[in-house]
């Protein structure tokens, strides 16, 4: 099958949805001429003009609730907020508004809209252009999270958000922009709520997020020639949850090391731990919850520091062994 | 612009109606049967009536925390609207709304907002949607003089004029934001003078005269109709009532209160319409008769009606 990259199946997956609906429209700064600051929607202009293509000034208030307006009358806008940090700015609209508006008028409203941003370290950008709030907003009802970590995911899990009847928050990691892998050339959606199994193994389970399922893969690559057997389990959507993917990888394992990139106070690692350890997978555990995340710093600038505050393959190996090597 | 014999009887009902509903209102939270808080827009009359006097059927309105007198002049029905004021399954938002988030997505009000200036980024979407689909509809979008100072209400100007979204924003200067006087900071005309600022056609006007009201929202509608993109009307009018009900009235005089109450909207088109021979003296009457006993059997039915089954809490979370 060919090969494309993330940024390329993100772009593929916009653009075969709004040759398919007219109702389909991008709107976020920069998004136009420029292409988006990481080129996602490059070339999109020429093909949609600026009638579908709504490049905006600084304003991601409002363009995020120009998007939650659009959607309330039956459009289905993408919205792009150039760095997840600045979600904080567009927060009222997609947390009050969006997220809110189908259940506080007794079901008279739907809101389709996926809001797509970029989130995560790695690019020395620093403390303001490299956060991961994903949790944040797996902490509100109405609202869906997606953190799709291949090529292959990003496009079936952004075609099924924008066909979604509900507002979406679609987290792509920068760092995976550029790697490439398998993606079919026509169109296809994957659930939101599933889970995919990205390794099989038998020893313990490793659950990632984005980035870290890529980092974690390399990893258990490593771990297998120690002879420790890694499942590794990437959720995609981290709302809703497939808990039972989870559970049922868990049971099998009974051993779990949960990997994230945002802090790990608050994170969603907490989450994970606690739908595990309400389950029946309880009874599996060989082992403590272990979560690897950030650390309670925001991103530096320096590189060691900034490569610090976020876990590496490394990290993941020896946490990951020391896993393997504990019995309650 | 002068009124037809049924436009000044349908808009005085309409005008009495909401001032029955809110004091309506005000006496079941005192009595008890309602909780949580209200904010009542008594006295602000003519700015929601005359506003939306100016609109087609099909049109849009979006609204604010103090929205009850835009859902009536929007043409709610009075029942439904009642059942959600008292939290009820039957009502418009099935009890999960209530005062402050009363939507009739099916009359063309896309709903009230509990966060000032919540509305007014949507506005501009709906004005895209709208543009986009080629659709002949317009949106009245209102907010107070509290949301002008928003960072919202600035953004969505300029997005609006960019976009050039046929949407008439509409500025209800009740003079206070909560306790903060607008005249502290600002005046119906500089907040006009910010929407000139940004390139819409703006203007200010008498907000308690509902005439003014709907020639000044007239051109807007007609220019946003016509394609001619956004504009701003600031309707310069006062709140009889607190804020909320948490209000102590610290703020201001009880003299201002009364000299803003000789002003009284209803009174003032009750007078008009006399004077130009629209209505007579006894059918002003009962007019005023027959908005009350609306009201009256709004209460009925919203009081007999049944309260949401705990069991269907997660419900509309989600759209399927």
């Amino acid at each position: 099958m060919r090969e494309i990259t993330y940024l390329e199946a993100v772009r593929e997956a916009m653009t075969q949805e709004m040759e398919r609906d007219s109702r389909v429209f991008l709107i976020g700064e920069d998004i136009g001429e420029y292409g988006g600051a990481f080129q996602v929607s490059y070339g999109m202009l020429e093909k949609f003009g600026h009638e579908r293509i709504l490049d905006t000034p600084i304003t991601e208030l409002g363009l995020t609730g120009a998007a939650t307006g659009a959607a309330l009358i039956g459009m289905r806008p993408i919205a792009e907020i150039m760095f997840m940090d600045f979600t904080t700015l567009a927060s009222e609209q997609l947390v009050n508004q969006a997220a809110k508006l189908r259940f506080m008028f007794g079901g008279q409203s739907t809101v389709p809209l996926v809001l797509r941003t970029p989130a995560g370290s790695g690019t020395g950008a620093a403390e303001h252009h490299s956060q991961s709030f994903e949790n944040w907003f797996v902490h509100v009802p109405g609202l869906k999270v997606v953190m799709p970590s291949t090529p292959y995911d990003v496009k079936g899990l952004l075609i099924s958000s924008i066909r979604d009847n509900n507002p979406v928050v679609f987290i792509e990691h920068k760092l995976l922009y550029k790697t490439k892998g398998e993606v079919p050339e026509e169109m296809y959606e994957i659930p939101l709520g599933k889970a995919d199994i990205k390794r099989q193994g038998k020893d313990l389970t490793i659950i990632a997020t984005a980035i870290m399922v890529k980092k974690s893969l390399e990893a258990a690559e490593q771990l297998a020639q120690e002879g420790i057997d890694v499942e590794v389990v990437d959720p995609r959507t981290l709302r809703p949850l497939d808990t039972e993917s989870i559970v049922n990888s868990v049971k099998k394992t009974g051993k779990v090391l949960i990997v994230h990139e945002a802090v790990k106070t608050g994170g969603f690692g907490g989450e994970l731990a606690a739908v595990i350890a309400e389950s029946e997978a309880f009874g599996y555990l060989e082992a403590p919850i272990l979560r690897l995340a950030g650390r309670e710093v925001p991103i530096p600038y320096n590189r060691n520091l900034e490569s610090a505050a976020v876990p590496q393959v490394e990290d993941i190996i020896v946490k990951a062994r020391e896993l393997a090597n504990l019995k309650v | 612009m002068t009124l037809t014999k049924e436009q000044a009887a349908e808009y005085l009902l309409q005008m009495y109606q909401i001032r029955a509903f809110e004091e309506q209102a005000e006496k079941s939270y005192m009595a008890g049967k309602i909780h949580g808080t209200m904010h009542l827009s008594i006295g602000q009359e003519a700015s929601a009536v005359g506003s939306i006097s100016t609109l087609e059927p099909d049109d849009f309105i979006i609204g604010h925390h103090r929205g009850h007198g835009l859902t009536i002049a929007k043409g709610a029905d009075l029942n439904l609207m009642m059942a959600e004021f008292y939290g009820k399954e039957n009502g418009y938002c099935r009890g999960r709304g209530g005062s402050m988030h009363i939507a009739d997505v099916k009359g063309g009000n896309l709903g009230a907002n509990g966060v000032v200036g919540g509305g007014i980024p949507m506005a501009v979407g709906i004005g895209i949607g709208l543009k986009m689909e080629a659709k002949d509809q317009v949106l009245l979008s209102f907010f107070g003089d509290g949301a002008a100072s928003t960072g919202a209400f600035h953004e969505s100007m300029i997005l609006a004029e960019l976009f050039q979204v046929p949407v008439v924003f509409i500025c209800e200067n009740n003079q206070y934001a909560m306790s903060f006087a607008a005249s502290d900071w600002t005046t119906s005309k500089k907040i006009a003078a910010h929407g000139e600022l940004y390139g819409l056609a703006s203007t200010s006007t008498d907000g308690n005269d509902l005439i003014a009201v709907r020639e000044a929202v007239q051109k807007g509608v007609d220019l946003a109709r016509s394609g001619g993109g956004p504009s701003l009307v600031v309707n310069d009018t006062y709140r009889w009532r607190g804020h909320s009900k948490s209000d102590r009235n610290r703020y201001r005089t009880k003299e201002e209160i009364e000299e803003w109450k000789k002003k009284d909207p209803i009174g003032r088109f009750h007078d008009y319409c006399l004077k130009e021979k629209l209505l007579t003296e006894k059918e002003a009457e009962e007019i005023e008769d027959r908005a009350y006993a609306d009201i009256e059997a709004a209460r009925v039915f919203a009081e007999a009606s049944p309260d949401p089954s705990v069991d269907t809490l997660e419900e509309g979370v989600y759209a399927p």
